[in-house]
């Protein structure tokens, strides 16, 4: 489904992402682990099409599409969804509206046919149970003070309701309780099926408790430098990512 | 001394087009001729006058008009082009300045409001005229507001007796046909909204043609005790427009007056909004709302006058800047010695699209009492492209994604508006500039 190639990428004069090699195929879950500043982040907004990181060599195939040639919002169109990080706060947009745009959008882009109001609600209805989102959450505006737990919700119900091919989950562990984080997991197990796949970028091992990897790689001053499966995982977390820096100081 | 010596041959020009013009008959001819020597005596404001820092009407008006020439004869034209859809409403419509009756309707009853052409106000509604022109817009103060009350071809009287609600809208449409060369109109309204009486006045600027226009329009009036005026002032119109705008409402106690001003097009737009609260318990809104392209400018000056206790004010200015334009935002508010427990609020927020869109804009709240709850803010910015971003991620086009983020910032004069199909017409122009424009 998705194949990178060397991919090498820089904000600024900082090159951050230094040849990364990685293979995704449909019905797969891989975890991106690794220290804070090693390039999580940056490949994860790479992948979704950020402008204000800069290719600087590499390829990325998705679907057999050139992914960089495309604009972010034809990536996402395509089947790429990245939950943010961080997800932007936007007063006067209401979320309702905002996903009905999108979700129509993305339909005439596929070749389906537009909903109308009736079949959209109805979906939503569907989707809102699946992560277990309040409508009275959805009637506010898109994000706007909503909670950390709140707003990575409503990541996995825009999720839900656009039916990606690829989701990346760019930390989307970070800062929730156990409660939360066990409902984010939950509507992610639930959207898993053997024809999408997930890339999870997580510093934590315990989101990988709920959502379970096939494999594992970490990341390490913008590189791939060791990958396995969820064991590795656990590894990191008994004994942290010193020993790794050390293999790949040594080497 | 070279800014007086640019502004003094204009005041000459444009002083012999007032004589020449002139009017020296009927009822207000003394005030006319006042209107005339204050003209005299201000002077159009020159380039670097305080008032006029950042709008330079003088080049302006210098460069693109001719005062030695009469307007341009004005041909049929499509009302129906120019109003707006749905609105079951009164209609005056004045083209090039002049009243054409065979376009306007009046639809509300007579024992609801009157509703005349000034001009025939002035032989038939002596009284009120004779009290309220020329009391209220200042000609002493602006050289602009003196040159329409020397000048004025014709306006709107309105009058709403006591305890009446006036159920239709009033629309002017004021239209400039410059198909054949440029037009100088000066349009003049008087709004006398009695005690507990409510009405809603619209005014629309549009016109035909390429040619310059220049409309200075002053409109004056009073909302008495516990009345209610609603008034809209829609500026949409891409034509070569230079368009100087002067409201001022005296407020009576308990009385409350909402006023949207949206500045969409033309040249030059210069607005002096004035709300005289002259009572207690008095509530008024001022909503402006510009989005500019182009070269365009836009200069709202507005002040709000608290000369009693008790009264609350608030006022809203939100900005979209792209292209080369301007945008100016002056507002003043004052609050007198005993406008004591007065509420006074202000807002100017704006989003600058490119690097050479400006905006200049200056609180100025002079504030002499001391129990009072006064705040003002300005803001400046630009787009958030990471929300632009977060829209994109989730499949929406860049388009309609910053038109989306634009429409949810200006979303806040708009839901202010609450007659429905004025809403919705202006939703629709706001929304189809956003999203084809910007």
């Amino acid at each position: 489904m998705l194949s990178i190639k060397n991919l090498q990428a820089k904000i600024a004069d900082n090159q951050i992402l230094k040849g990364i090699n990685l293979e995704v195929k449909a019905g797969e879950v891989h975890a991106i682990m690794g220290p804070n500043g090693s390039g999580k982040s940056t490949l994860a907004s790479v992948l979704a099409g950020r402008e204000e990181f800069e290719v600087t060599g590499g390829e990325v195939d998705f679907l057999g599409k050139d992914l960089l040639e495309l604009s972010p919002e034809d990536r996402a169109r395509e089947g790429i969804f990245l939950a943010f990080q961080y997800p932007v706060e936007i007063p006067g947009v209401s979320t309702i509206n905002f996903m009905k745009t999108a979700l129509n959008q993305v339909r005439e882009h596929r070749g389906q046919p537009t909903l109308d109001a009736v079949s959209f609600l109805s979906l939503m209805r569907e989707k809102m149970k699946l992560v277990e989102i309040d409508q009275s959450l959805l009637n506010r505006a898109l994000n706007e003070g909503f909670s950390g737990g709140e707003k990575k919700r409503n990541e996995i119900f825009q999720m839900a309701m656009l039916e990606p091919k690829l989701a990346i989950l760019d930390e989307t562990d970070s800062g929730l309780d156990i409660d939360a984080l066990r409902i984010v997991a939950n509507g992610v197990n639930k959207l898993r099926s053997k024809n999408n796949a997930t890339i999870v970028v997580t510093h934590y091992q315990r989101l990988l408790d709920y959502i379970v990897p096939d494999f594992v790689h970490v990341l390490y001053k913008g590189k791939i430098v060791k990958s396995g499966t969820k064991e590795l995982a656990l590894e990191l977390e008994a004994k942290g990512y010193d020993w790794i820096k050390e293999q790949v100081e040594v080497a | 001394m070279s800014t007086i010596a640019t502004e003094k041959p204009l005041t000459t020009d444009i002083t012999a087009w007032i004589e020449s013009n002139l009017s020296t008959t009927g009822l207000v001819q003394d005030l006319r001729k006042e209107g005339l020597s204050y003209f005299q005596q201000l002077g159009i404001p020159a380039n670097k006058a305080e008032e006029y820092k950042f709008t330079p009407i003088a080049r302006l008006l210098e460069k693109n008009f001719n005062f030695s020439t009469r307007n341009a004869e004005a041909k049929s034209i499509d009302i129906n082009h120019y109003a707006i859809p749905g609105l079951d409403a009164n209609v005056l419509v004045f083209v090039n300045g002049v009243y054409a009756a065979q376009y306007s309707k009046i639809i509300s009853p007579a024992t609801e409001v009157t509703i005349l052409p000034l001009r025939e106000a002035i032989d038939t509604k002596k009284d009120l005229i004779l009290v309220h022109l020329g009391k209220h817009a200042d000609h002493k103060a602006d050289a602009l507001t003196a040159w329409n009350t020397a000048s004025w071809s014709d306006g709107v009287f309105i009058h709403v007796g006591k305890n009446t609600i006036v159920e239709k809208p009033i629309v002017l449409y004021h239209i400039h046909d410059v198909r054949e060369g440029q037009t100088i109109t000066h349009h003049r309204n008087l709004f006398i909204v009695e005690q507990s009486a409510e009405v809603t006045v619209i005014e629309k600027f549009d016109s035909e043609g390429t040619g310059n226009g220049f409309s200075n329009v002053v409109t004056e009036g009073v909302v008495a005790e516990n009345a209610g005026l609603n008034l809209y002032e829609i500026q949409n119109d891409g034509g070569a427009r230079y368009h100087y705008n002067h409201i001022h409402m005296t407020q009576a106690n308990a009385s409350r007056v909402n006023t949207f001003t949206f500045s969409l097009d033309g040249k030059l737009i210069r607005n002096n909004l004035q709300l005289c609260l002259d009572g207690e318990g008095i509530e008024s809104h001022m909503y402006g709302l510009y989005a500019l392209t182009g070269d365009t400018l836009a200069d709202n000056h507005t002040v709000v006058d608290h000369r009693k206790p008790n009264s609350f004010s608030n006022e809203l200015y939100k900005g979209i800047l792209d292209g080369q334009s301007k945008g100016v935002f002056n507002g003043k508010i004052f609050v007198r010695p005993n406008a004591q427990k007065t509420n006074a609020f202000q807002a100017n927020r704006n989003i600058l699209l490119t690097d050479k869109a400006t905006v200049n804009t200056k609180p100025q709240l002079e504030i002499w009492a001391d129990d009072v709850k006064c705040s003002h803010g300005c803001t400046t910015g630009q787009l958030d492209e990471e929300a632009v971003f977060y829209l994109q991620a989730r499949g929406i086009s860049k388009e309609t994604a910053r038109a989306m983020m634009l429409y949810a910032f200006a979303g806040e004069v708009l839901d202010a508006i609450k007659h429905p199909v004025i809403k919705e017409y202006i939703d629709t122009i706001i929304s189809e500039r956003l999203h084809k424009n910007f």
